[in-house]
């Protein structure tokens, strides 16, 4: 009966279509809040938040529907968080609920520091991809769903698609149809492509965003399209934002304050990427791999203003030896990998440590082990980052929890890497790699970058590793230097790099190696602790989960709870002080995105559970009772989840 | 602990060279240093400990040579090596070395090269580094032509790991892997090299005629690109015998000569009479030449002086001053930024 009902709207709705107003009736009448023609226009709800999925099938432009509505977000002054839904092909099958593409766009009058918890309106260019939205649990309970409603003129996919909204309705979602096709077939011939400029004008009419802001943005996207593109773009647009304050009964506002400095939007590689142009680093050697590859596409064409080489090299292994060349040269070098690259480049991150070859590496974590979640987020590096590479071989282990930390992360470790001599491990993620977030505008400084290349001569009787004593440090002998000549090797060796065939030579150049991570500790400051310094749960955390875990803290203290966190920027080695904060709470978990053991299952009990990555490293060091809570899910940490913890963990 | 400048001024004292105060790039401030004169001994350090005929000794001597007539920079000079017996020749030279990982010498050398074209890079392998564990590379260093010499010290053996069969181990070789003879057909690194695009300098000799092996190492030196040299040699340690039936019969060798490739002195020629004037422009001729093994040729079997360097394809003409960098960073956050209501870039700095 229901769909009886349904062609008789359609059929309504398609005679509607015709008429020559262009106005379009409303598609779905059962849905309560779809009914009125604008009746309520210019009333628009106030909201303070709000998350906003746009999906498709993979190469409907979701993306960049996502992606310009959420720069135009920020434009308006709203604070904003946008996290990519990428599928794990490049062109999965069309219309597959494992194939939706697109973006989640958390918008609010405050600032946002993460991608927040479920959707409240998701617009979608088919069922199928909404439908493995819905099976993951991302849409909030009785979310409102705007549907493109061209599949039931398809015979053969009509029942599906009804079939699949009355699921929806069913489940209490709210479920407004609308004619994309057919609109976009009023401006354009092939709706596949602008369709998604027309969602972006709907949402842009949905949101009472300035359409003019978004009209330049438009601009922007396809700014180096021809004028025809764009201006076809431009009347989608239009027709989007004129199509939702024809036809919808609902409008939303999110009050914005404009921010009073400049500030950039980028996602989490770009600010990357910046980072490596900001830090004075001209060569990057790389290899292709799955999340980190875009901070390369955009350094290749950033290099060409600025002046420097992304050098592709054959694999993983060569682009380290690679980087570690340049490195050794004098050009401190920056290789970018995620999981699997980096486990292919542990033997030559020994070599650097070994022949204490500064060395810049960043590992944009998926999931793992082996090729693992490839488009999914992970924090499961942790340990192979720090103890990663046989033998002792003592790395410095960086993790920005924040797109703007990705951007300093980088200029922090090319200086770290050539004041010690140290390979410098920045621990990004897939959260990090695809999300964009609003950070104020860095001012440049010309101590960011890499300082000239030493060519003094040195001085007679000076040794390539003149160890000191106290600190570990040595003096770096660079090629061209008269009178520095060595030769650097793996093998053990003393301070004149004479391969060392005495028992105590390679007990005393460990030391050294080992000596200067305590050397950059004392140089340390104690991690800030979000919330009071004492009270019943502190919650520590590591990398791209700040963001969430501060807002579930901050919101169940305003509840009252005593509740606090802290967030490690430098995991090794760690910054004093920690012992001291661990010191000040009843219970210590700490939260992350990798995996640990539930005490939960028959088999697990105190003598074989492993705990995550940070809680075994905190146990250990500081001889605090730990706890842990994470998970593999590969997606990114909610703040509901947090609060679950949390509020668990107080019980 | 570090009583250096960072920016490169070094105590007046202690100048041997005049150096730039400042250097930026170093690619725009290579000076001409004083013409010296350099010994055998300026580049001589410690002492080998290689088997006594052991062929490393005479390719150590031959490169001695070539660096002293050369008159290159003992500082200006990079050995680069992986892991084996051959490997350890940087540590025998009063240059900078580099002695890295088992394979992994020419990602190494190309990064140098990449970074410091004001250096001269030289690459020293074994079979089983160069032409096994390292193979990739071999290949892609071809390709990308990075202006080096590589050696590839070929014994046909594992030396430092106590004699297995190598990809260069002619078939039926008796190694304590294959105690009953190796199972595979040897690989010919003369065909594969040449087998690969942009490849652009490939010789081959035998480390039991030094002149030749000094000639060819002269020659891939002044060769404009990635120079590969295989040089056979001996393992006097695990396969005594193996090279007795060339080394004591001079037909078994076939001397390539030609105006464009290596001139053969009357000595030689008397009696290394097998021989063969080949162009070594001749690509065909070179692969049909590098696909025998029995004589073994010696000599320079192709040159392509005209192949791009990946270096000179690389690179950036301009000074990478902080001016530079600072207004591409600048224009690039102009691409991403959100200016408050009535602001500008301009605005902005001249706040």
């Amino acid at each position: 009966m229901e769909v009886e009902e349904i062609s008789k709207v359609k059929q309504k709705n398609t005679n509607g279509h015709a008429e020559a107003s262009g106005k379009v009736a409303p598609v779905d009448d059962r849905s309560s809040t779809a009914t009125a023609k604008a009746a309520t226009k210019g009333k628009a709800t106030r909201l303070s938040e709000h998350i906003v999925e746009i999906i498709s099938d993979s190469g409907e432009g979701a993306q960049k529907c996502g992606q310009s509505f959420g720069a135009i977000v920020a434009q308006m002054g709203l604070g904003v968080w946008t996290t990519e839904i990428i599928p794990a092909e490049i062109r999965p099958p069309a219309r597959s609920v494992a194939g939706a593409s697109g973006n989640r766009i958390r918008i609010g009058s405050k600032r946002i520091s993460n991608g927040g918890n479920e959707t409240d309106l998701v617009i979608a260019f088919n069922e199928q991809v909404l439908m493995g939205r819905v099976r993951a649990n991302e849409l909030k309970p009785g979310c409102t769903i705007l549907l493109e409603s061209m599949w039931r003129d398809d015979r053969r996919i009509a029942k599906t698609y009804t079939d699949a909204v009355e699921q929806l309705l069913a489940a209490g979602y709210k479920v407004v149809e609308i004619p994309m096709d057919k609109e976009c077939r009023k401006v354009v011939s092939d709706p596949r492509k602008g369709k998604n400029m027309f969602v972006l004008g709907i949402l842009c009419g949905l949101y009472s965003l300035d359409l003019q802001t978004a009209r330049d943005q438009v601009v922007l996207t396809f700014g180096k399209k021809a004028a025809k593109v764009i201006e076809s773009n431009i009347a989608l647009l239009d027709a989007g934002y004129a199509w939702a304050d024809a036809n919808l009964d609902f409008k939303y506002e999110i009050p914005g304050a404009k921010s009073t400095e400049p500030q950039i939007v980028v996602n989490g590689n770009t600010a990357l990427a910046l980072g490596v142009l900001a830090s004075g680093m001209e060569i990057c050697a790389m290899y292709p791999i799955t999340p980190a590859t875009s901070t390369s596409h955009y350094l290749s064409e950033a290099f060409q203003e600025v002046g420097g080489v992304v050098h592709q090299a054959e694999d993983e292994i060569a682009a380290c030896c690679f980087a570690i060349g340049a490195s050794y040269a004098g050009k401190c070098t920056v290789t970018i990998t995620s999981g699997p690259g980096y486990s292919l480049k542990q033997e030559a991150l020994g070599l650097a440590v070994m022949g204490e070859i500064p060395l810049v590496i960043i590992n944009v974590q998926r999931g793992g082990p082996s090729t693992g979640q490839p488009t999914k987020t992970e924090q499961g590096d942790l340990m192979t980052a720090i103890f990663g590479s046989h033998g002792d071989a003592p790395k410095v282990v960086i993790a920005p929890g924040t797109i703007e930390e990705c951007f300093y992360s980088v200029i922090t470790a090319r200086k770290i890497a050539e004041t010690f001599n140290m390979v410098v491990v920045i621990l990004s993620d897939a959260n990090l790699a695809s999300s964009q977030q609003p950070f104020k505008r860095p001012v440049f400084d010309e101590a960011w970058l890499a300082p000239p290349i030493d060519q003094s001569a040195i001085p007679a009787g000076a040794k390539p590793y003149d160890w000191d004593p106290k600190t570990g440090l040595a003096r770096r002998f660079i090629p061209g230097q008269p009178g520095g000549m060595h030769t650097l090797t793996g093998l053990a060796h003393d301070e004149n790099s004479h391969v060392a065939y005495d028992a105590e030579i390679n007990q005393r150049a460990m030391r050294a190696r080992s000596l200067k991570l305590a050397t950059l500790q004392k140089t340390l400051l104690p991690p800030p602790v979000f919330g009071d310094r004492t009270g019943d749960v502190l919650i520590v955390g590591w990398g791209s989960t700040k963001g969430a875990i501060e807002e579930a803290v901050a919101e169940l203290r305003e509840e009252g709870k005593k509740v606090s966190s802290t967030h490690l920027t430098f995991i090794q080695p760690m910054p004093p002080g920690i012992k001291e904060i661990l010191a000040g709470f009843k219970k210590v978990i700490t939260i992350e995105n990798n995996w640990s053991d539930s005490p939960a299952d028959e088999m697990i009990d105190e003598s074989n559970r492993r705990y995550s990555a940070l809680a075994m490293l905190l146990r250990s060091r500081y001889l605090v009772d730990v706890d842990c809570w994470s998970d593999c899910r590969g997606t990114p940490l909610k703040p509901n989840t947090v609060r679950k913890v949390i509020l668990e963990a107080m019980a | 602990m570090n009583d250096t400048t960072m920016n490169g001024i070094a105590k007046s004292g202690a100048m041997t060279f005049p150096l730039p105060l400042a250097p930026v790039n170093v690619n725009d401030c290579l000076l001409e240093l004083y013409e010296e004169h350099y010994e055998l001994e300026d580049y001589q350090k410690g002492v080998p400990r290689w088997c006594t005929g052991c062929g490393d000794n005479a390719i150590l001597t031959a490169v001695q040579r070539l660096c002293r007539d050369e008159k290159l920079a003992p500082e200006k000079t990079v050995f680069v090596s992986g892991i084996g017996c051959s490997s350890r020749l940087p540590h025998y030279m009063n240059t900078y070395g580099f002695h890295s990982l088992h394979g992994r010498a020419l990602p190494i050398a190309e990064g140098i090269r990449l970074a410091r074209p004001d250096l001269k890079v030289f690459v020293n392998m074994g079979d089983g580094d160069c032409c096994s564990i390292g193979a990739a590379h071999w290949i892609h260093a071809i390709r990308y032509n990075m202006n080096m010499t590589a050696m590839l010290h070929d014994n046909n053996i594992y030396g430092l790991t106590k004699k297995q069969a190598s990809p260069t181990s002619p078939i039926g070789l008796k190694t304590n892997t294959t105690p009953r003879g190796s199972y595979l057909e040897a690989l010919n690194p003369l065909s594969v090299t040449l087998g690969v695009s942009n490849v652009s300098f490939v010789a081959q000799v035998v480390d039991w005629i030094p002149k030749l092996l000094y000639q060819t190492l002269s020659a891939a030196y002044h060769h404009k690109g990635f120079s590969f040299v295989r040089i056979i040699q001996r393992c006097p340690e695990w396969l005594p015998t193996h090279m007795d039936d060339y080394l004591h019969d001079p037909q078994r060798v076939l001397l390539l000569h030609h105006e464009n490739g290596l001139e053969i002195d009357s000595e030689l020629a008397k009696r290394y009479t097998n021989m063969e004037e080949h162009d070594p422009s001749n690509l065909n001729r070179a692969r049909e030449i590098a696909s025998g093994s029995d004589p073994i040729p010696v000599g320079i079997l192709y040159r392509n002086d005209d192949v791009p360097l990946y270096e000179e394809v690389r690179s950036d003409s301009r000074l990478r001053t902080t001016s530079l960098v600072k207004n591409g960073l600048e224009a690039e956050f102009d691409k991403f930024t959100i200016w408050p209501e009535g602001q500008t870039r301009a605005k902005h700095e001249a706040a």
